[in-house]
């Protein structure tokens, strides 16, 4: 695939699969996305990276239909190549569209186990209903049967089949970062979201992550958009990288590129003048968590 | 040194000890009370009557023998509190470990069902009805409320609104109402319209209020089962008022060779029941562990994360909603038809709070706990009512009520018999982890 790279813009030309146009998003007085346009090739990895606040799981949050941004639009091209609007739609139709995420801060379904977990995500394609279930009929039971074989397949792919039937809150954290990704795989996305996937892992996870992640875009040729503070992971993986800093777009390019960005290295480290940062971040309040 | 370390020991003893003893006074205290408040009322004549009949009188003796064993009970978990939750653990586990092979559950299943069968056979006409008004309906209930409080967390207040609904369509169809329908059917096929007009009722209240979370919910199903009473009130052209309906025929059946009519004896209502109650605990059972029973699980657990996994949140609401108003919804067919008389004071909120009641006593998300604490706790009242020790009157039911639920949510929040991903949540909670608010509290941050 031949893209051509406009780091200012932070867009590339080809076949595209998602396309942000001009969104801004706001809390009130508070910015969290402004005028923000970027878009992602097919079978991308690519990687938005920022300071805490710049608004990078805001952006995710408009790219899975969980916030409406006020302003802009938000184009997805399925496999067919129509576009398809993703501002305005319910967060389970924009998966149904395609794109499936994790989340920050894991959410698993804790008292269900791995196996259970990774079939909520595989049975949402399917087509049971409540009568169907409840006469238990022929095509349930055939369903069932091919929701269990897929779900195992999911849990070999991210290395927890051994750990199938423990429950999702007994499992150690790399381990529940993989299964979020399977349940996530489950919902069969074109592309994936993930979101600060090696938070709280340690090294040897950290390397079993990159791996996953890398064999998702490969092996099953999903296209990943990351946000990662690890700089180690986000330079090894992504193909090109976008900085967010204040929700806007600050900078784009290959990890060499970036990593030697100016803006990029004043707004990781401050301007001389103004060392603590920290405390002109904006509420950002998802990246905080205390929305 | 030693000694030091004896005196050390003999303090902690004693601290404990005294703990112990005042938790006794505790429990006495609040057995007493128990006593006051459920004894008999004073009259004008003798105003203390009520104090000095409910205090010096035996029954205070088996309310002071309750308090005695609870605090030993209390006590008894202090002590050994681990010792005894293992062994609990594995009397609770023991059906699951003995009955690992399909065959012998099926086998346990179909004995129980026999029982259920040859069971109203052999007890007296006041127990069969029993048997049917106070136990069944309820049973059937529950079964109905547990997929919506318990499956899909929805917690809902207003639950004997569509068994009202039931009833007043089954009155309708029948033509017992003041307005008479386009055709009058017989009550026995008024059991899919009331099961519709019910379902029906459950997604019209369903679909703008389920897209509330929590307590909204609970706020909105309460006011829509008053509303649902006062109606039945005021709108006297159509609904009989304030004194109700008479005359709503009893089901009967005439179809090619088929001809049966239930009358007044309460068994074949009771058999009408129990085949209700079976088809909706097979059906139930299937669906909880189907997909859709896992949508609802989802749900429950984490909203946010079920909707970004590509599952339709405000449908699966909608749907345990329907289902569990629909179950209502057959149960006020039945019994309004038996009784063939309903009244606006037969639907009071405290019946929601009650049947809710059951579904907690038995275990959230249990079938089998649904019916066991149905079936156990309202035949419990009829029970004391024949051991005249206890003095029981029926104005103190929830007073009973209450303090069994206390009790029960301090030793066995989980209920009854809990189904294993309730307690599963429920444990997870108390280690901090995800919300067990049984009631779908699930947050609305998003991180």
């Amino acid at each position: 695939m031949t893209t051509t790279v406009d780091t200012t813009a932070a867009t590339v030309s080809g076949d595209i699969i998602v396309d942000v146009d001009n969104v801004s998003l706001s809390f009130g007085g508070v910015k969290s996305l402004v005028e923000v346009t970027l878009n992602q090739a097919r079978g991308e990895l690519l990687s938005v990276i920022g300071p805490n606040g710049a608004g990078k799981t805001c952006l995710f949050n408009c790219l899975t239909g969980v916030y409406h941004p006020q302003a802009g639009s938000i184009n997805f091209y399925a496999n067919e190549g129509r576009a398809t609007q993703i501002v305005g739609r319910k967060p389970h139709r924009v998966n149904r569209l395609g794109i499936a995420r994790t989340f920050q801060t894991s959410r698993l379904f804790n008292a269900l186990t791995a196996f259970e977990n990774v079939k909520i995500g595989v049975e949402s394609r399917q087509h049971t209903g409540p009568v169907g279930a409840m006469l238990r009929l022929p095509r349930t039971r055939k369903e069932e049967r091919e929701g269990d074989a897929r779900a195992a397949r999911l849990l070999d792919f991210v290395g927890l089949r051994s750990r199938a039937n423990e429950l999702a809150s007994a499992l150690p954290y790399g381990a529940r970062r993989r299964l979020e990704i399977a349940r996530a795989l489950g919902t069969s996305p074109q592309l994936l979201l993930l979101d600060e996937p090696a938070a709280g892992t340690n090294p040897a996870e950290k390397i079993e992550l990159a791996t996953l992640i890398r064999r998702v875009n490969n092996e099953l040729g999903v296209t990943v958009l990351l946000i990662e503070h690890d700089m180690g992971l986000v330079m090894s993986l992504a193909e090109r990288i976008i900085v967010l800093n204040f929700g806007r777009v600050i900078a784009s390019g290959t990890p060499s590129e970036v990593q030697h960005n100016p803006d990029v290295i004043e707004a990781y480290l401050g301007a001389p003048a103004d060392e603590e940062d920290d405390h002109h971040v904006p509420p950002d309040a998802p990246d905080d968590g205390a929305e | 040194m030693s000694a030091f370390a004896a005196t050390a020991v003999s303090r902690v003893r004693s601290a404990r000890q005294n703990v112990e003893i005042r938790r006794l006074f505790a429990c006495v205290f609040g057995m007493l009370v128990l006593a006051l408040m459920t004894g008999p009322s004073g009259s004008n004549s003798a105003p203390v009557s009520g104090f000095t009949g409910s205090l010096f009188h035996p029954r205070v003796l088996a309310f002071l023998a309750l308090g005695v064993g609870l605090w030993a009970v209390i006590t008894a978990q202090h002590r050994w509190g681990e010792a005894i939750k293992r062994t609990s653990n594995n009397v609770m586990t023991l059906p699951r470990r003995v009955m690992p092979d399909r065959r012998v559950r099926l086998f346990v299943y179909a004995a129980a069902l026999a029982i259920a069968i040859i069971l109203p056979l052999h007890v007296n006409a006041f127990w069969q009805d029993v048997l049917v008004d106070q136990i069944g309906i309820y049973v059937l209930l529950a079964i109905g409320l547990n997929v919506v409080v318990g499956y899909a967390g929805l917690l809902d207040l207003g639950y004997i609104a569509f068994y009202a609904i039931g009833a007043y369509s089954t009155a309708y169809w029948t033509g017992a109402l003041p307005v008479h329908p386009p055709m009058v059917v017989n009550a026995f096929w008024a059991i899919p319209f009331a099961i519709a007009t019910a379902m029906l009722a459950g997604v019209l209240i369903g679909a703008p209020t389920l897209r509330l979370r929590g307590d909204y919910l609970a706020i909105v199903t309460l006011g829509f089962g008053e509303i649902i009473q006062i109606v039945a009130t005021n709108l006297q052209g159509v609904t009989g008022g304030a004194q109700g309906v008479i005359g709503i025929p009893h089901p009967s059946v005439n179809l090619l060779h088929i001809h049966y009519s239930w009358l007044i004896d309460p068994l074949p209502y009771y058999y009408l029941l129990l085949a209700f109650v079976v088809l909706a605990l097979i059906a139930y059972s299937f669906l909880e562990h189907s997909r859709v029973g896992r949508a609802w699980t989802a749900i429950r657990e984490d909203e946010v994360a079920a909707e970004s996994t590509g599952i339709n949140v405000l449908k699966y609401k909608i749907l345990a909603f329907a289902i569990g108003a629909s179950t209502s919804g057959f149960a006020g067919m039945l019994e309004s038809s038996k009784i063939s008389f309903i009244e606006p004071g037969d639907f009071t909120v405290q019946l929601s709070i009650l049947i809710l009641v059951l579904v907690i006593f038995g275990g959230m998300g249990s079938l089998l706990g649904a019916v066991l604490g149905a079936a156990v706790l309202q035949w419990f009242p009829w029970y004391l009512r024949e051991h005249p020790l206890f003095g029981f009157q029926d104005q103190d039911l929830f007073i009973y009520l209450g303090a069994i639920l206390v009790i029960m949510m301090i030793f066995r929040p989980e209920g009854m018999i809990p189904s294993r991903r309730r307690k599963r949540e429920i444990g997870l909670a108390e280690h901090g982890v995800g919300t067990a608010d049984a009631m779908s509290g699930s947050s609305s941050e998003i991180s």
